[in-house]
């Protein structure tokens, strides 16, 4: 009988306590990079509802989402790992896991949370639900030589597609058995700095800084190979100084082609995804870091790296060509669309505020203040392959 | 070279570097371009990114001079860009001099 009233008591308190049942679909995060903060948000409102401390160094952090979006794990430079829980709005476990840390992927299946590391180099993968460590492949490319890791994206089957930037070479490693994870190496050239994976899953591309060019691995020809693609794009010119390398997660394939920052020429580059020949390349205002797809592929917003990085241009796929400039803040580091895309979130990392404008009208819908944001993720991205 | 003639010439450099040292606005954007721009490969708290770390252990034995002509004409071969444009060889002496001592916040 008292067991029952505890019971009963219990309930009744647990009914107190419990919010008012919500969905994630129109939550987020905006990293806040030098004060080891998050603030969560909500993409409806287009406010702030909570902040989270106690993130450590999240400089270059990324994020990404448990498959119910509910859980977002966030990767800091330091090393550090950690679960956060959008609806209470607090961290779930928080573990340091590596030196120096780049980010991470989260597996088809959403058991796996991967992340990729620069020291020491390799790639090492946790239970989703405990962050317990299952196992690690260290970017061993010669005996005794590791190297940094780049471009880890999630792609069918439980395998990570990455790069090695020393290396020079595509790894893919399988965890369908997640305690012994198998890798293959494929030859990629120099200095791939960043990779992507395709809408579909199917090709995961690597932009190489030593060359002029991008290396392609088929992942459903893997047998065949990596090869290049936009091989020398710049025929011999001078290349302009790279003040912040680009990037490529966040996908930018529209219209079946795929948009790409160029390294050290102040384009971005067009390849048509059926041959990956380059088809064609718009000129804009400054080194682009991101080239990102507004989710139904009409427009493509890059922003630039220093000292252009006040600046955005956005592109008309229609057209073909730049079609609107904006200054909207000091140091735009990142953007992200509203799930279906009527909105932008763009960080002004000197302003200390996100500002949002429409992707329609191009004007201002809405600002929310941050230190020092960097960094954008929305829920949404949890039912999205390579975020 | 006699022990005087060194204490002038450590007095003169000295003097240089005095004479070169930014004033506090500037000194204020040469911090924040370091921690923020130089950061997205070096890291914020400049433990190394892609870019290799530049705290003063990582500097320790490595020669001033080499360094700012490092920031100043970048390094061929490398992603590291040359920031000419954006600062005198003073200041690029300016900042690896913080660089290797104490950085500021």
């Amino acid at each position: 009988m008292r067991l029952l009233l505890s019971l009963f008591l219990a309930l009744l308190l647990n009914a107190c306590a419990t919010p008012q049942l919500r969905g994630t679909g129109d939550l987020g995060l905006i990293i806040e990079r030098s004060s080891g903060h998050v603030t969560l948000v909500n993409t409806t409102s287009r406010q702030p509802y909570a902040r989270i401390s106690g993130l450590g160094d999240l400089s270059h952090a990324s994020a990404v989402y448990s498959r119910d979006g509910r859980y977002a794990y966030i990767f800091g430079r330091d090393g550090g790992l950690t679960k956060i829980d959008l609806l209470e709005a607090r961290i779930v476990k928080r573990i340091i896991q590596s030196g120096n840390a780049i980010g991470g992927s989260i597996s088809q299946d959403g058991r796996i949370v991967v992340a990729q590391n620069y020291t020491p180099g390799g790639i090492k993968a946790f239970d989703a639900d405990t962050l317990e460590l299952l196992s690690e492949v260290p970017a061993e490319y010669a005996p005794g030589q590791f190297s940094k890791v780049v471009g880890l994206a999630d792609t069918a089957g439980n395998k990570f597609a990455y790069a090695l930037f020393e290396g020079g070479e595509i790894r893919v490693t399988d965890f369908s058995n997640p305690k012994q994870p198998k890798t293959q190496r494929f030859p990629a050239g120099k200095q791939p700095y960043d990779g992507l994976v395709t809408p579909d899953g199917r090709h995961f591309l690597t932009g190489l800084f030593g060359e002029d060019g991008v290396a392609m691995l088929d992942l459903w020809q893997p047998e065949k190979g990596a090869r290049k693609i936009l091989e020398n794009y710049g025929r011999g010119e001078e290349k302009l100084p790279v003040f912040k390398m680009p990037h490529l997660r966040g996908w930018s394939v529209a219209q079946g082609k795929a948009y790409l920052p160029a390294i050290g020429r102040h384009e971005v580059l067009i390849v048509d995804v059926a041959t990956w020949k380059e088809v064609g390349r718009i000129p804009v205002r400054g080194q682009p870091v991101f080239v990102m797809a507004r989710p139904d592929g009409r427009q493509i917003w890059v922003n630039f790296a220093f000292p252009d990085n006040g600046k955005v241009d956005v592109i008309d796929t229609l057209a073909g060509q730049v079609v609107h400039r904006m200054e909207p803040g000091k140091g735009i580091l990142h953007m992200e669309f509203a799930p279906r895309g009527e909105n932008v979130w763009l960080s002004a990392r000197d302003d200390n505020k996100v500002v949002i404008y429409s992707t329609e009208t191009f004007a201002k819908v809405g600002e929310i203040p941050a230190d020092s944001p960097s960094g954008i993720f929305f829920a949404t991205r949890a039912a999205r392959t390579g975020f | 070279m006699s022990a005087s003639n060194w204490l002038i010439g450590l007095s003169l450099l000295s003097g240089a570097v005095f004479a070169a040292e930014p004033d506090a606005q500037r000194q204020k954007e040469l911090v924040h371009l370091v921690r923020q721009d130089c950061g997205s490969c070096h890291g914020m708290t400049l433990k190394g990114g892609l870019g290799p770390a530049l705290l003063p252990e990582n500097l320790r034995d490595k020669p001033a001079e080499g360094l700012a002509a490092t920031i100043y004409y970048g390094r061929p071969g490398t992603p590291m860009p040359p920031w000419s444009q954006f600062m005198s060889e003073a200041e690029a002496a300016w900042i690896v001099d913080k660089l290797m001592t104490h950085f500021p916040e």
